[in-house]
C-alpha cells in the first residue's frame, strides 16, 4: 500500500492504495468520482479520458502513482458551478449522446482537442476522435456538437 | 408559457432537447458499476479456456485460502440448491413437427464446458482485485475434447457434438412458405439469380460492460438485483419462475442507467443469477462487473448465417419466386430469444418491399462450441434484408436494368398486402422513400461523379437497399402461436399528483433511447402541462408493476401507445370530475390546451386545479367517482409495425490500398408518426454506423481448430470509429401505422437493417464484381480490385 496524493477538480486529495491501482479506479473507488468510466481493458475505448496537468489522458492506462502531485480534472470538474462548459452544452443541444456511457470521456477528449486545435474541420474532428468509441450515436451528432462548441470557445 | 406555446416548444413532433442529458454530461449518471452497497463483496468468474471439455475436477483450496476470499462456488453448489437452468423463451418446431432440440444450460457449468469463456466457477472476495487474483488459483482439471465452431462444419457426420440431445448439432430444421408454389415459379422462370451469402458474426459491444449487484436482506427475506438489463421485469420473472432463485414477490430488480444494450442486455445470464443466489449464501451483497475481454466471450453474439438463395424472374424483371436455405449458428446454448431470431424474425421478412408471389425458406439452427447467438440490433431482419437486397441488385445488373427501376417494377403498391411469409403489411409508400433517397444523393448525376473519381484512379460505386422490417414487437396471441413463451404488450401507469404534476410508470426501459424526454412530450402535449412537470419512471420492479422492456423497436409503438390509452382514461375521468366541479353536463365539458371549460362560457379549470379537486373529493359524488386520478393501461398491439425505407450508399475504393471510403450515405425512412425527429435521426445514425461496421469492419472470429475467440478485444475486433464514417443524410416520409393509436412504426433498428446491403451493393458496383464477403477489409477490397 502507498499513499498517493494529487489535486482533483481543484481539491487536494489523498488515499492509501495498492501501487498497481489505476488512476481510473483511484478516481472511481477512492474518490467516488464515478463519472469517469471503464469501457475496455486495452486502452481503445476512451470512456476513461480525464485531464492530467491539462492534457487528455486515458486514466485506465495510467497508474495512480504516476499522477501523484498532478492536477487532475474529471468530467465532474468541468462545469463552472451551475454553468455548463460550452462543450457540455453543445452535446446536449446537438444530441451528441444517447446512453451517455462514452460521454464523459468524449467530452474530455473534445475539450482537449479544441484547446489544441481551435477551429477543426470535420475530417480533423473525426481523426481526433479515433481514441473514443461510441456505439450509440454513429458519431454524427458528436461531430456536430464539437464543431458548434468550437465556434463559441 | 401558456399551453399553446408549450405545445410548439415541447409537444409531439418537436426536436425537444433531452431531459436526461444533464446527469450524463456532468458525470452524474448511475450505472450499475457506480452503485455500491454497504458491505459488498466482489465476484470474479472462472471461465473455460477450452471450447469443449469435460470438467473432471475443480480444486479451489488455494483460492479459498487466498487473501480476502470469502467463498468459491461451482456448478455443484448450484445443483445442490436446486436452481433451474438458464432458459430459452421461444419454442420452434422442425418441419417434421418435432420441437427444437437442445441440452440443459446450467447456471454454472457442471459436467462440460462448451465454449471458450463458459462460466465454470465464481470467486467471491472482499475486493475485485482479490477475487481476480484468487480466480487464477482455481485449478480446474479439464478433459479436452474436439470442438467445432463453424456452421459449415458443424453438421458433418463426424463433427464433435455440442449436446447429445441434438444429433448432427442440429437443433431444428425449420421451414416457412410454400415449397410447391416456389418450385412451380422456378420451373416457369426465364432467369434464376443465385447467391451464396454469409452474414458475418458480430459482437454487440455496448460501451458499458455488463454488471450486476445481488443483495439479500436477511430480516425480510427480500432480494434486490441491480442489473444492466433492457427488461428488469422479464429478469425478475425468469429468475423467480424458471431459475427459482427467489420468489417473484420477494425479488426487486433495478435496471438503473444502462450504457447501451442493442439486444445483448435482454437475456438473463449466469452472472446476475449467481450474484443474486450467492448474496444469500455468503450473507453479503455480491457485485460483478465484466471486463471487456469477458464481454467478448460471454455476451450474446449476433448474426452468423450461411445462406444459399435463389430468385426466379420473368423475362421483364418481375420476381416470381424466392428460395432460401439458411444455416444459422446458434452457439452452444439457446438463449432467451435465440430460436426466434433466425426463424420468425428472419424468414417472415423475405418478401422485402416486393410483390413476390412465392417464397420458401428452410432454416437449420445449428449448435457450435461458441458463445450463444441471440438478438442483436435488427435480430433476423438485417439478415433477411441482406439476402433479398443483394439478390435484387445482382438481378438488376445481370438484366442490364437500373437498380431503382428494377425495384419500382416489383414494389408493392396496394395495402394491406399479405406476403407469402405470414406478415401482412398494413401501410407503406415505397416509391416515396426511394424517390426521396435518389434526390438526396443526387442519383441522376452519379455517372459524372464516377467518371471524375476514375480520373483520379478511384473506383466509385453506388448501392441501394430498400428494406422493410417488422417491429413494434408484438401482438401477444400472434407470437404465442409462433412459439413465444411470453406476451409482448406494454404497460403504463399515469399518476396525476394533487399539484397537477404527473409521473408515468412505464414498462419500457431507456438505455439511450431518450424515453424520459419523448414519453414526457406525449404527456405534456396531451394534458397541456409543462414538460418539466412530467417525470418518466422506468427500470425498477418496485415502482413499475410489470413491463416487457425495450428491444425490437417497440417502446414508441407499444410503450407510448400504452401511455396514450392510459391518458385517454385519465382525461375521461377528469372530464367527469370537471363536470361536477363546474356544475355542467359532461357533454358540455371541453378539454383543450390544458384546460377543462364549459362550452360557450369562460368558466373552467386548469389541469392542475382539476387534479387538486380529484384528490380532495369535495365537489363530486365519491360514491360514483372514486377520488384520485391515476390510470393504467396494458396495451397489446394489434399487429407488427412495418417501418420501411431506402438506403443508398456511395463509396470509393482505392485499388492501390483497398481502402473503402463511404463518401455519402443516405437514409430515407418511413417510421410513421414521429414524436421527436432529433431522437429518431439519432437512432438512424447509430443503426447505420453498426450496419457499416458489419459491412466493412466487424467480425467475430473463432479459430477453427482450437475454438479460441481470436477477436477477443478491441485490439482485434474492429469497432467503427469516427473517422471510419461520414456524416449521414437522413430524411423521413410518413405513412402512419394503422395498428396503434399514435400511428408510430418505430425506428430503433432500421439503420442496422438496411445499411449492410447498400454498402456491399455499392462496393460490388465500384469494382464491377458480382460478390464480395463482409467485412470488406482493405485486403479483401484490394484483392477484388486487382483480380487476386
Amino acid at each position: 500500500m502507498t499513499v498517493v496524493a494529487m489535486q482533483v477538480n481543484g481539491r487536494q486529495v489523498s488515499a492509501d492504495v495498492e501501487p498497481r491501482t489505476l488512476l481510473v479506479h483511484y478516481l472511481r473507488e477512492n474518490l467516488q468520482l464515478t463519472g469517469t468510466h471503464v469501457g475496455c481493458d486495452t486502452s481503445q475505448c476512451g470512456a476513461c479520458v480525464v485531464h492530467v496537468d491539462g492534457k487528455a489522458v486515458k486514466s485506465c492506462t495510467v497508474l495512480a502513482v504516476q499522477a501523484a502531485g498532478a492536477e487532475v480534472r474529471t468530467i465532474e470538474g468541468l462545469a463552472d458551478g451551475d454553468t455548463l462548459h460550452p462543450v457540455q452544452a453543445a452535446f446536449k443541444e446537438h444530441h451528441g449522446l444517447q446512453c451517455g456511457f462514452c460521454t464523459p470521456g468524449m467530452i474530455m477528449t473534445a475539450v482537449d482537442m479544441l484547446r489544441r486545435i481551435p477551429r477543426p474541420d470535420e475530417t480533423t474532428i473525426r481523426h481526433e476522435l479515433e481514441g473514443n468509441f461510441c456505439r450509440c450515436t454513429g458519431y454524427h451528432n458528436i461531430v456536430k456538437a464539437i464543431k458548434a462548441a468550437s465556434e463559441v470557445l | 408559457m401558456n399551453a399553446i406555446d408549450a405545445k410548439k416548444a415541447t409537444g409531439i413532433g418537436v426536436a425537444v432537447r433531452r431531459k436526461e442529458d444533464f446527469r450524463f454530461i456532468t458525470g452524474n449518471g448511475h450505472y450499475t458499476d457506480d452503485i455500491n452497497r454497504q458491505g459488498q463483496a466482489h465476484a470474479y468468474f472462472v471461465r473455460s479456456p477450452h471450447a469443449h471439455a469435460t470438467i473432471d475436477a475443480i480444486d479451489f483450496a488455494d483460492a479459498l485460502a487466498a487473501p480476502g476470499v470469502i467463498s468459491v462456488l461451482t456448478g455443484k453448489d448450484v445443483a445442490a440448491d436446486g436452481l433451474g437452468g438458464l432458459i430459452c423463451g421461444w419454442l420452434v418446431h422442425s418441419r417434421d413437427g418435432s420441437p427444437m432440440k437442445t441440452g440443459a444450460h446450467p447456471v454454472l457449468a457442471l459436467s462440460h464446458v462448451r465454449y471458450v469463456g463458459h462460466h465454470v466457477a465464481v470467486v467471491i472476495a472482499e475486493t475485485a482485485a482479490q477475487a481476480r487474483d484468487a480466480a487464477e488459483l482455481v485449478n480446474v482439471s479439464y478433459g479436452e475434447l474436439a470442438s467445432v465452431t463453424a456452421v459449415a462444419a458443424a453438421q458433418a457426420p463426424d463433427a464433435p457434438q455440442v449436446h447429445a440431445e441434438a444429433p448432427r448439432n442440429t437443433s431444428f430444421e425449420w421451414e416457412l412458405g410454400d415449397k410447391a408454389a416456389v418450385e412451380a415459379a422456378f420451373r416457369n422462370a426465364a432467369r434464376v439469380v443465385s447467391l451464396d451469402i454469409a452474414n458475418n458474426r458480430l459482437i454487440p459491444n455496448a460501451m458499458e460492460p455488463r454488471a450486476a449487484i445481488g443483495e439479500y436482506d436477511k430480516g425480510s427475506g427480500i432480494y434486490t438485483l441491480y442489473t444492466t438489463s433492457q427488461n428488469p421485469h422479464v429478469a425478475r420473472l425468469v429468475l423467480s419462475a424458471f431459475i427459482g432463485v427467489a420468489p417473484e414477490n420477494k425479488l426487486r430488480v433495478i435496471a438503473p442507467d444502462v450504457g447501451g444494450g442493442f439486444g445483448s442486455k435482454i437475456f438473463i445470464y449466469a452472472e446476475e443469477t449467481v450474484c443474486v443466489w450467492a448474496s444469500k449464501k455468503v450473507g453479503r451483497p455480491v457485485k460483478w462487473v465484466a471486463e471487456r475481454s469477458e464481454s467478448f466471450v460471454s455476451d450474446a453474439h449476433g448474426r452468423d448465417h450461411q445462406t444459399h438463395a435463389e430468385l426466379a424472374l420473368d423475362a421483364t424483371g418481375r420476381m416470381l419466386g424466392l428460395r432460401v436455405k439458411t444455416i444459422a449458428n446458434l452457439g452452444a446454448y439457446l438463449q432467451l430469444f435465440s430460436a426466434s431470431v433466425p426463424t420468425y424474425l428472419y424468414a417472415t421478412l423475405l418478401s422485402g418491399q416486393y410483390d413476390l408471389p412465392a417464397i420458401y425458406c428452410q432454416v437449420d439452427g445449428v449448435l457450435t462450441h461458441t458463445a450463444p447467438v441471440d438478438a442483436y440490433r435488427g435480430a433476423g431482419r438485417p439478415e433477411a434484408t441482406y439476402v433479398i437486397e443483394r439478390l435484387v441488385e445482382t438481378a438488376a445488373r445481370e438484366m442490364g436494368m437500373d437498380p431503382a427501376e428494377f425495384r419500382r417494377k416489383n414494389f408493392i403498391r396496394k395495402f394491406p398486402h399479405q406476403t407469402p411469409v405470414i406478415m401482412a403489411y398494413d401501410t407503406g409508400d415505397f416509391d416515396a422513400t426511394l424517390n426521396e433517397a435518389c434526390r438526396l444523393i443526387d442519383y441522376a448525376n452519379f455517372p459524372a461523379r464516377k467518371r471524375e473519381a476514375a480520373a483520379r484512379g478511384m473506383r466509385r460505386g453506388i448501392g441501394f437497399s430498400t428494406y422493410i422490417e417488422a417491429c413494434g414487437i408484438a401482438p401477444s396471441a400472434a407470437i404465442g402461436t409462433l412459439g413465444a413463451g411470453v406476451g409482448l404488450w406494454e404497460s403504463a401507469e399515469v399518476r396525476v399528483n394533487p399539484t397537477g404534476s404527473v409521473e408515468v410508470m412505464t414498462g419500457a426501459h431507456s438505455h439511450g433511447q431518450g424515453h424520459e424526454t419523448t414519453f414526457a412530450q406525449l404527456v405534456s402535449d396531451r394534458l397541456g402541462i409543462p414538460i418539466e412537470n412530467v417525470e418518466i419512471v422506468h427500470g425498477d420492479t418496485d415502482k413499475v408493476q410489470f413491463g416487457m422492456g425495450t428491444y425490437g423497436s417497440r417502446s414508441g409503438a407499444v410503450g407510448m401507445s400504452a401511455i396514450q390509452v392510459a391518458l385517454d382514461k385519465v382525461i375521461t375521468k377528469a372530464r367527469k370530475i370537471a363536470a361536477h366541479v363546474l356544475e355542467a353536463g359532461e357533454g358540455d365539458i371541453v378539454f383543450e390546451d390544458g384546460r377543462f371549460s364549459v362550452a360557450g362560457t369562460d368558466r373552467g379549470l386548469a389541469f392542475a386545479e382539476l387534479a387538486l379537486q380529484a384528490y380532495t373529493g369535495h365537489k363530486f359524488p365519491t360514491s360514483e367517482i372514486e377520488p384520485g386520478l391515476k390510470e393504467t393501461s396494458f396495451y397489446d398491439p394489434t399487429n407488427f409495425t412495418f417501418p420501411a425505407g431506402c438506403h443508398i450508399a456511395e463509396v470509393e475504393v482505392d485499388p492501390a490500398t483497398g481502402i473503402v471510403r463511404v463518401i455519402k450515405f443516405v437514409a430515407v425512412d418511413d417510421f410513421g408518426n414521429v414524436i421527436n425527429p432529433m431522437i429518431v435521426e439519432g437512432q438512424v445514425h447509430g443503426g447505420v454506423a453498426q450496419g457499416i461496421g458489419q459491412a466493412l469492419l466487424e467480425k467475430a472470429v473463432y479459430d477453427p481448430e482450437t475454438g479460441q475467440l481470436l477477436t477477443g478485444s478491441f485490439m482485434d475486433y474492429c469497432m467503427p470509429r469516427a473517422d471510419d464514417l461520414p456524416s449521414f443524410d437522413v430524411g423521413m416520409t410518413v405513412t402512419p401505422a394503422p395498428s396503434n393509436p399514435l400511428g408510430i412504426k418505430g425506428c430503433g433498428e432500421a439503420g442496422a437493417i438496411g445499411s449492410p446491403a447498400a454498402i456491399i451493393n455499392a462496393i460490388t458496383d465500384a469494382l464491377g464484381i458480382r460478390e464480395i464477403a463482409m467485412p470488406v477489409t482493405p485486403e479483401r477490397a484490394w484483392r477484388a480490385a486487382n483480380g487476386l
